[in-house]
């Protein structure tokens, strides 16, 4: 019996702090790591745009912003550790935000 | 939980807590007194915004100026309009019914975030009281249409600053309940109570979350655009400046599509609680019922540009938004084929929320029906900005949304009040709103596709003959509402006490005392089965009493927990 | 399994019957959303009229100075460092380590919001704001981008300032032990919050400063 309760509470102790930590401990260096990532990517974005390319200026900016995000969302947001539904979330939304760009350029773009 | 035990020998109507009287009220944080101050909110407003559309009505009656003049009519219209849309039908359902059940419909103690819900009610009483203020203060109400169209709403003297304040902070009080009822629905399900297994009210009110997360942002920041082009002319809205008014009513669409679904989707889950009640089966096709609201809500998103065909935007835009228009038709022709064959060899027993039930698949139908016709292209260009649409948006409105709040208000009366209102009474005031409501808005339709244009306080004499009946109609269809609730206020005072179950409904509001008690169940209840189980129970009431730990049921809310 | 999961049940009745984080976790995402769709109205709005100015756009932007751009990026990137560190240190329970990233995070968002000042006040200065003589002679989509610079911008900085309040009442739970190795969600959520004000001007800052 005791035994048993015991083990209830070890048991019960380890999810506790499984659930409030969420299990993971990231090290001081990934973060900074990330963030070595970030202002790299950053200067880049403003060597590029130094450089002139045109119209590939504008999307090149952009898909470095969405990588930076990416970073900063998977990161430092901690949806690596988050459950799936989260990132279902994060999706779902995403993909809306676009059918409104889609929609709103299938107008502006054959006026 | 030591009091909780003590808490729930009284209903949540009596119980006295830490404030008592009316503190006990606007400091509550209990989701069924929230939801029934809500109601009270919600009802007065929407009694002034019927006495306007009277006054309208009165104003039609005959050609020239009858009782008002044009610029008062201006504002009458707009403040119907946003009265309707902002302080009634958005909130309503959701508000009042989905705070009163969907927790106890999910076996819970209450919501998410009980503080936060007590928080939207004021943010609602603000709102409406700034739109309230907003009619006498800077230069008189608005006059704009609930619309706010641009460049008139950044040129109008009137007050519109302070409307579209008002709208904003609304929207901002349906996101949060939103939000919370998200949270709810994922975290507090009773164990055993798999999404498949929820009644399908809460996924109605699931599909409406969504979108009042992910839709009303969008209007939120396009209002804040328009109080800042009237104060500072930033010009993103002006065409003097380069601005595009197209672009807001894109922004305004991308919004305002969606919120139609806000306000029906719910409606739309209660009528799939009642038939199977009344009907005494199951529900028939509850997945793709289920589904299908996911589905309106998603396709929903998709379809904003129909409202702007004759806007000016490119052709290209209007021919895929009216396709795309067309898609809606399928998951709500699921719904309704659904419906109606819940019915098919059920053994109904015929009763006022049914009425009104039926009511409405009539009703809805001729406004999705005629949705069709607004959504195609060419047919629109003709009966656009005329009586045909105001026909077509009261038809699903008001006949959708409107009447299925009145069947609610019925079907959930007993476990509200804990009282029984006159049946007799109920269908007759039924029929009454459905005589008056199809002679003040069938006439529309056929003056709409006659040419007479929406938003005018005058008319040419042909369309007379019209008007009258539509005015005459518009008197029956108030007679009506007003016979409703008199029935119903006088059951709250007088009626005698209702039971536990009087429908023989099968979800888990009808397992619990009417009224409910203060946290609703003693035990969080154990689910083992579908919601509309007719021949067994498919709850567990009080698992420990019946030594049944939530083995089982715990596993399976693990499991589920990731969700 | 079963047995198991019993006992997570049980430990769930004990330990606190109130405390959801995960649930307080999704709250806070899906207030995130809405926050991103704010935003979104005006990225849309940014789309649009720079597809359509396109030139008048790069006019403008000329005008900005792109270091001071970059410095406040280098700024908030940083900021969302030491949060994401903040975290990582209460989790070991590292309260004074815990403190130190927050107020270091709020330092960065003062100088941020510092620099904004400086160069609003510099425009407005030389005449350009919404009905300022400067931005009379102007072409169309100079002005719009000026209005729009204004109000995201600005609106961003709100959400700054807005973030800033947060940390602030989080550190006063940490340092009152309300918020703790076991119990941090309040700290994660703002941090969440603050994540978001940095993705957006991650985005904001190509797109007013580095169009040349
Ligand atoms: C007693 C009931 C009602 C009456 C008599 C009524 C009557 C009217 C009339 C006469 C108009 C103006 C038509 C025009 O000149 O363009 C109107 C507009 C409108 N009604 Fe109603 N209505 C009623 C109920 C409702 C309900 C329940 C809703 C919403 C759920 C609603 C929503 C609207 C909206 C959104 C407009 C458009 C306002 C605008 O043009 O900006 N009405 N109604
Ligand atoms: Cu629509």
């Amino acid at each position: 019996m005791s035994e048993y309760s015991e083990s209830v509470n070890t048991e019960a102790e380890a999810h506790l702090t499984e659930a409030h930590t969420h299990g993971h401990l990231v090290g001081y260096g990934t973060y900074i790591m990330v963030w070595l990532g970030l202002v790299a990517l950053t200067s880049i974005t403003v060597t590029i745009a130094g450089i002139h390319l045109g119209s590939l200026t504008l999307i090149a900016a952009m898909l470095i912003a969405a990588v930076k995000t990416s970073l900063v969302g998977y990161h430092f947001m901690h949806l690596k550790f988050d459950n799936m539904i989260i990132k279902v979330f994060v999706l779902v939304c995403l993909v809306i935000f676009l059918a409104f760009w889609i929609l709103t350029f299938s107008d502006l773009s054959f006026r | 939980m030591a009091n909780g035990s003590l808490a729930n020998e009284v209903s949540y109507l009596e119980y006295q807590g830490k404030h008592k009287g009316i503190a006990g009220w606007l400091l509550t944080v209990d989701h069924k007194r929230i939801g029934l101050m809500y109601l009270m909110a919600i009802m007065v407003f929407f009694f002034v915004a019927m006495t306007l559309g009277v006054l309208m009505r009165l104003e039609m009656l005959s050609p020239g100026q009858t009782i008002m003049k044009p610029q008062t009519y201006n504002s009458v219209f707009t403040l119907h309009g946003v009265i309707m849309v902002f302080l009634f039908i958005i909130p309503a359902i959701p508000a009042v019914f989905g705070n009163f059940i969907l927790p106890i419909q999910l076996g819970a103690k209450d919501v998410a975030f009980p503080r936060l819900n007590l928080f939207t009610w004021y943010l609602y009483m603000t709102g409406a009281t700034l739109a309230i203020v907003s009619l006498f203060t800077g230069g008189g109400a608005a006059d704009t249409g609930w619309t706010f169209y641009v460049p008139y709403s950044i040129r109008s003297a009137q007050n519109v600053t302070m409307t579209t304040l008002a709208a904003f902070i609304l929207g901002f009080s349906t996101i949060v309940t939103g939000l919370n009822f998200i949270v709810t629905i994922h975290r507090l399900r009773a164990p055993g109570m798999t999404w498949f297994r929820m009644p399908l009210f809460a996924w109605g009110l699931y599909a409406t979350s969504w979108i009042q997360v992910l839709a009303t942002p969008v209007i939120g920041i396009t209002l804040v655009l328009i109080m800042l082009e009237r104060f500072l002319g930033i010009g993103v809205f002006d065409p003097a400046l380069g601005g595009d008014p197209i672009l807001y009513q894109h922004l305004f669409w991308i919004y305002s599509h969606p919120a139609v679904y806000i306000m029906i989707l719910p409606a739309m889950g209660i009528v799939s609680e009642i038939l199977p009640t009344f009907a005494r089966k199951d529900i028939f096709g509850y997945k793709q019922i289920a589904i299908s609201s996911l589905g309106i809500a998603l396709i929903g998103y998709l379809v904003w540009g129909h409202h702007m065909f004759v806007s000016g935007m490119s052709d290209t835009s209007r021919i895929i938004f009216s396709l795309l228009t067309f898609l809606v038709a399928i998951p709500t022709g699921v719904k309704i084929f659904n419906w109606v064959a819940t019915l098919y060899k059920g053994s109904i027993k015929f009763s006022a929320p049914l009425y009104y039930v039926l009511a409405f698949i009539f009703i809805f139908s001729i406004g999705g029906l005629t949705g069709l016709v607004l959504g195609a292209l060419a047919t629109d260009i003709h009966v656009t900005d005329t009586y045909f649409v105001v026909a077509h948006f009261h038809y699903v409105m008001f006949g959708g949304m409107g009447l299925m709040f009145f069947a609610t208000m019925h079907y959930w009366f007993p476990k509200m009040f804990g009282k029984m209102y006159n049946e007799k009474v109920a269908v007759i005031a039924c029929t009454v709103i459905v005589i008056g409501f199809n002679m003040l808005y069938f006439p529309f339709f056929i003056l709409g596709y006659m040419g007479m244009p929406r938003r005018y306080y005058d008319y040419l004499p042909q369309f007379q003959g019209w008007h009258v009946l539509s005015t005459v109609g518009s008197w029956i269809l108030v007679g009506g509402i007003v016979f409703m609730f008199g029935n119903l206020l006088y059951a709250l005072l007088k009626g005698p006490k209702a039971s536990m179950n009087p429908w023989g409904g099968t979800t888990l509001e009808w397992k619990v005392p009417s009224p409910p008690p203060l946290e609703n169940f003693d035990e969080i209840p154990i689910v083992t089965g579908g919601p509309y189980v007719h021949d067994k129970s498919t709850y567990i009431m009080h698992p420990s009493r019946e030594k049944i730990h939530t083995n089982g049921g715990a596993k399976s809310a693990k499991e589920e927990a990731a969700l | 399994m079963t047995e198991h999961s019993e006992i997570v049940e049980h430990a769930h009745e004990a330990g606190h019957v109130h405390r959801d984080d995960e649930a307080s976790k999704m709250a806070m995402w899906l207030f995130l959303f809405t926050e991103l769709l704010l935003f979104g109205g005006l990225f849309l709005l940014y789309g649009a009229y720079r597809f359509e100015y396109a030139d008048g756009f790069k006019v403008a932007a000329a005008d900005m100075n792109s270091f001071i751009g970059a410095v406040n990026t280098i700024i908030l990137l940083t900021s969302s460092l030491s949060v994401a560190l903040s975290i990582a240190a209460i989790q070991r329970n590292q309260k004074k380590l815990c403190l130190g990233m927050l107020w270091f995070t709020i330092l960065c968002g003062l100088a941020f919001l510092v620099n904004k000042y400086f160069e609003w006040s510099h425009e407005i200065h030389n005449g350009i704001y919404p009905g300022g003589p400067a931005l009379e002679n102007m072409s169309n989509g100079e002005v719009l981008y000026f209005g729009l610079y204004y109000v995201m911008t600005g609106l961003h900085g709100l959400h700054v300032i807005v973030g800033l309040i947060f940390i602030g009442f989080v550190m006063v739970f940490i340092s009152r032990d309300k918020i703790t190795s076991t119990n941090f969600q309040k700290l994660e959520n703002s941090g969440l919050y603050w994540h978001l004000v940095d993705i957006i001007w991650i985005f904001l800052f190509p797109l007013f400063y580095l169009l040349h």
